[in-house]
């Protein structure tokens, strides 16, 4: 009997190139829709062995301040992506409705909410920094802070960080 | 597809050398696809790669690394330390199943 044998091919996990691959995110929203673009590049990014910094500034403080980072809301108003009129979505408890049906079908599509998130992309290695000038601005300290955030920097310390980096601004 | 040789028995697997028959898979299989990523498999590294094919054989699609860790058991740290770099992927490897199809 013959039979076409080969050698099986070895994928290629990029283990014998030795790449400085990095990847920096910057998310400056804190929306619920804003918060899951760079969370999900993020976790893609580590699980694919590039390093990957998330930067957080302005409303994206709303991602990892203890008190607002389980809670995010997203709001209908004013997108016309949601092909409903402003003057319906502008109706008092629309964004809580809106929030609650985005945070089901996030769920449904079995993706962690925001905390789980960060969570889950610092066990993978990546690294939460949150912007000094923002800070400064809302009157927020380390304490305020998820734990996992690892300081407070200023725009050259970020700078230094990004060098080399593919950089995406959310 | 082709078929190929692996720890002295044929079995299918698709361009990049992923196994495509699932019912091909065995440990030997497993050690010999782990040796050619360089990894060699401890007690350790058993329990994902069985979690993979207990979850595939249920559900009809490879677990994500978030389900590997919630539902599996197995911290996220864990799996980065035991398969390097790309974890999801080594491990549907060795595991015989196919990559991760989910973004999360």
């Amino acid at each position: 009997m013959t039979t076409v044998t080969d050698t099986a091919p070895i994928p290629s996990f990029g283990d014998e190139e030795e790449t400085d691959r990095k990847l920096v995110i910057i998310c400056s929203k804190g929306s619920l829709d804003m918060a899951y673009p760079g969370l999900v590049l993020a976790n893609a990014a580590l699980g694919e062995g590039v390093e990957v910094h998330l930067f957080f500034t302005f409303w994206g403080f709303d991602m990892i301040t203890k008190k607002t980072m389980g809670h995010l809301k997203f709001s209908p108003i004013g997108n016309p992506a949601t092909h409903m009129p402003n003057a319906v979505m502008g109706l008092p408890g629309m964004t809580s409705f809106a929030t609650y049906m985005m945070k089901k079908q996030i769920e449904g599509l079995e993706i962690p909410e925001v905390p789980e998130f960060l969570e889950l992309i610092t066990d993978a290695g990546g690294h939460l920094w949150a912007c000094r000038m923002s800070a400064d601005m809302m009157h927020v300290t380390e304490e305020d802070l998820y734990d996992r955030v690892e300081g407070i920097i200023n725009a050259s310390d970020f700078i230094e960080i990004a060098e080399g980096a593919q950089t995406l601004f959310i | 597809m082709a078929l190929a040789t692996l720890a002295d028995r044929e079995v299918h697997v698709d361009e990049e050398g992923f196994m495509t028959e699932y019912d091909e898979w065995d440990e030997e299989v497993a050690k010999a696809l782990a040796a050619n990523i360089g990894i060699e498999l401890t007690d350790a590294h058993w329990v994902p790669i069985r979690f993979l094919r207990e979850d595939y054989k249920e559900n009809g699609v490879t677990p994500t690394l978030r389900r590997v860790t919630n539902v599996g058991g197995i911290p996220t740290k864990e799996l980065f330390a035991m398969f390097p770099k790309k974890p999801a992927k080594k491990m549907s490897y060795i595991a015989g199943v196919p990559k991760p199809a989910g973004c999360v």
